[in-house]
């Protein structure tokens, strides 16, 4: 069967993934004159990063010239709820600004200051003006940038692949098996290093704003190969998603339009976020109405932000408790209204593919009326535990890079450092990859074949339908390990799970192998099967709330776990958690975080 | 509010293949995609088809519905009269793969070979330039562009001509745009657009303008324009030289 059409392929990196962290990885590894394959699971240029909206977080100071990497890092580390690695976050708040610019040189046109250098705008946690911005388009423009980049580079694309094992010979690296959709035939890249850049987990749930490719194929295929995953129950809830019509539920409203004034009003009209002000954040924020619309209006030195800008965990749980106390609209949502704070050139200037996406999907003009909104699943903190100067993981060789990363964001990412996070490891990786190369271990036939024999098992079957697994997996963690938890909705969740992985053992595929979805998808099963039970099991051992993390029964912060990390592990065939301290932050960096910068 | 409606699909390949039909209950506010996911869901899951952001922004579910070129993603079905059947093909300008999946590897092909953007040396001493919005707006149309090659399927010097190895199309005529149009582009794209490109071919139809999903004004806006360059350059070249300066 599979010998004849197996291909087999040799480089000296390859990277999974080919979105913002995987472009960025696979320059740079070029860069070093590395022989390099861009495997991408769609077509080149669709990744997730292409739906990035807001902007990239960097403390140029272009805006406001009091900002610098301390004042990024306090911010990234406050908005984490201090669980990040804070190494991570340090390197990211100091390289971002060059990173940045490096775009410029290579074609990126963000919008202006009036003097003409890079503008950037307010988001969520940000103390001042940080995001370096394309309306909001940043992500498109961002992917299109590092993709004209990178065909010029030399290296290889291979598009419509998808990667279902990686290969671990001795404790090291040695390739990636995959198939190609549009054939249904695999592939063998054998390499002595490998850069996950797969993207996150969203799929996972019903309510999401991410694509058919968020299943988590780098989580579960670095769990598979014995790497270590961290911080799986931190999965971020946007709280701008729409709602209403239902075909269009969970598709992300960018935080750009509170950015740019908007407001949060519940159905009885009361613009509700001042009443939802953590500690912690206390005398940053407005406290009025009229302090906030001056802030909008540009006097930002007198006044303090408007509270919708404070962090997503606190802006989605808001919405939630306000949704459950009855000041919901009649969709299930809460109202986000700019019409009434900009006007409508202003709106279509700054917001023109959000005001195309309302008028389009649900007819609403929004420089007239306000959007129906309501959180949906965005970003997982959680990943592969990485060392924070390589982004290597613990298996040699295996790097993680994105998303797929973690570590970098703690208990909570800020709107933002993403993009800025997929330039700066992304570069880093692709450095420390490259110089990584060297002849692989050799993987053995035996474990080649076997890997494509289960593969293909789907189509030996008269099983069940695979899209009907999934969607029972999604409504499962939707209703047990969405934005607030308990132990026996947890509890419940693996329970579920458990059955799941049975049924999923027993898809069964009709049609050939060329561009089959119902394959595909009986194949992102087993991804998902990890990526949930992974949250679940991460989620039940975290006996607190923390940032994106919500137990109804355990309401507050426990200091003592903040810097206490989930690890998650496969052993045998069981999944392992086990907790382990962070290192702890050097003392100029805690008098940072405590003094302000 | 759901209600039946009814659908015929394009199942097949290249060699064979034939419009399939299905029925959907359509609730409100969903679009084609949503159809043909229902469909792939329950009815037939080798259905093959592309998605990825399902909101207008990745340009990955093009396909012809009705015959129009369009993105499944943003055609709402309550736009077609209740009672009428929707029929959705893939892109005609592209061999199909299988059912609404077409190769699209030319595009990319195409892509590579346009001159890279080529910078002038930075402005300031600490390695940034300084461009202005209004320098930067001219481009940034160009740069909406989500590369769904919706106007490769529409233009008839590809679609019905299959002029593909002499033509680059007006997806990578505004791509090239993008960079020649750019406040720091340094290089010179004119031959390459004369020759390899082929600009020649298009005859100003503004059929890609029409159904561009991203609103882009291909023909006037990147076209044209490129197309008075090409002239210039070959006509007189200290104007050629001048145009560039000045931008």
């Amino acid at each position: 069967m599979a010998a004849a059409d197996l291909r087999t392929h040799d480089y000296d990196v390859v990277v999974i993934g080919a979105g913002g962290a995987g472009l960025r990885a696979a320059i740079e590894a070029s860069a070093q004159k590395a022989k390099v394959a861009l495997v991408c699971k769609s077509l080149l240029g669709k990744a997730h990063t292409v739906m990035a909206e807001g902007g990239a977080a960097a403390a140029l100071g272009n805006v406001m010239g009091e900002d610098n990497w301390r004042v990024h890092f306090r911010d990234t580390m406050r908005g984490g709820k201090m669980h990040n690695n804070w190494r991570m976050a340090q390197i990211h708040a100091q390289e971002a600004p060059d990173r940045v610019t490096e775009l410029e040189a290579w074609g990126a046109l963000f919008d202006r200051t009036p003097d003409g250098r890079i503008n950037q705008r307010p988001f969520g946690g940000h103390t001042y003006s940080r995001l370096a911005h394309v309306g909001d388009r940043t992500g498109l423009e961002m992917i299109r940038v590092l993709q004209d980049r990178a065909v010029h580079a030399g290296l290889d694309v291979h598009m419509e692949c998808t990667i279902v094992r990686l290969f671990v010979v001795g404790g090291r690296v040695a390739g990636a098996l995959g198939y190609f959709r549009e054939t249904g035939r695999f592939v063998l890249f054998r390499a002595g290093a490998v850069v996950l850049a797969t993207g996150g987990i969203g799929k996972a749930w019903q309510i999401t704003s991410n694509s058919w490719e968020y299943t988590g194929d780098g989580h579960a295929l670095a769990y598979a190969a014995g790497a270590e995953l961290i911080d799986m129950e931190f999965v971020q809830f946007h709280p701008t998603g729409m709602v209403w019509p239902p075909g269009v539920r969970g598709i992300l409203v960018t935080e750009g339009v509170r950015g740019e004034g908007g407001v949060l009003k519940n159905a009885k009209g009361e613009r509700f976020m001042f009443r939802y002000m953590p500690e912690m954040f206390k005398g940053d924020f407005a406290e009025t109405e009229a302090e906030a619309d001056a802030w909008v209006k540009g006097d930002r030195k007198k006044n303090r932000r408007p509270p919708e800008l404070l962090t997503r965990d606190v802006v989605a749980k808001a919405i939630v408790r306000e949704i459950a106390e009855g000041r919901g609209t009649e969709h299930g949502g809460v109202l986000l209204d700019i019409a009434s704070k900009q006007s409508p050139d202003y709106i279509k200037q700054k917001l023109p593919s959000m005001y195309h996406q309302f008028k389009e999907l649900a007819h609403v003009d929004i420089t007239k009326d306000a959007m129906e909104i309501g959180p949906t699943t965005h970003y997982v903190m959680g990943g592969v535990k990485v060392d924070a100067e390589t982004q290597e993981s613990t298996v040699s060789g295996l790097f993680a890079v994105g998303e797929v990363g973690g570590g970098m964001h703690g208990a909570n990412r800020l709107g933002g450092n993403s993009l800025s996070d997929l330039l700066v490891f992304g570069r880093r990786a692709g450095l420390h990859a490259a110089a990584k190369r060297g002849a692989p271990p050799s993987i053995p036939d035996a474990d080649v074949e076997a890997t494509m024999r289960e593969a293909l098992q789907p189509f030996e079957r008269d099983g069940e339908n695979p899209f009907a697994v999934q969607s029972a997996l999604q409504a499962v963690m939707q209703r047990h390990a969405s934005i607030i938890r308990d132990k026996s909705g947890l509890e419940t969740a693996l329970t579920e799970l458990e059955k799941l992985k049975g049924r999923a053992r027993n898809v069964g595929i009709t049609g050939s192998r060329e561009y089959n979805p119902g394959w595909h998808t009986a194949i992102d099963l087993r991804s998902l099967l990890v990526v949930s039970e992974a949250t679940a099991r991460a989620a039940l051992e975290r006996t607190e709330s923390r940032g994106a993390h919500t137990r109804s029964d355990y309401p507050d912060s426990d200091e003592r776990q903040a810097r206490e990390q989930i690890v998650i592990k496969k052993e045998g065939e069981r999944m392992v958690v086990r907790r382990e301290a962070q290192p702890p932050l050097p003392a100029d960096l805690i008098k940072l975080i405590k003094e302000g910068a | 509010m759901v209600e039946q409606r009814r659908f015929r699909v394009f199942r097949g390949t290249r060699q064979q293949g034939e419009l399939k039909e299905y029925q959907v209950a359509a609730g409100e506010g969903m679009v084609v995609l949503d159809a043909v996911h229902a469909i792939q869901a329950e009815q037939a899951p080798d259905l093959a088809v592309r998605w990825n952001c399902k909101a207008g922004k990745c340009g990955s579910c093009s396909a012809e519905i009705n015959g129009k070129p369009r993105l499944m993603c943003m055609t709402r079905i309550s736009d077609y009269q209740a009672g009428e059947t929707i029929t959705v093909t893939p892109m005609k300008a592209f061999p199909v793969i299988k059912d609404l999946v077409t190769d699209v590897s030319w595009n990319y092909e195409v892509n590579k070979r346009i001159p890279a953007f080529q910078p002038r040396a930075p402005d300031a001493p600490d390695g940034t330039w300084r461009m202005y919005q209004y320098e930067v707006e001219r481009p940034q149309e160009f740069r909406k562009c989500i590369e769904c090659f919706l106007c490769q399927d529409v233009c008839h010097v590809l679609r019905a001509h299959g002029k593909h190895a002499e033509f680059m199309g007006p997806a990578f005529l505004v791509r090239a745009a993008v960079y020649e149009m750019h406040p720091l582009d340094e290089a010179d794209r004119r031959s390459y657009l004369r020759e390899a490109g082929g600009i020649g071919y298009c005859n100003i139809t503004k059929c890609c303008t029409e159904v561009c999903p991203e609103s882009i004004t291909i023909t006037d806006n990147a076209i044209i324009p490129l197309k008075e360059r090409v002239v210039d350059a070959n006509y007189d070249p200290i104007a050629a030289l001048w145009r560039k300066l000045t931008g």
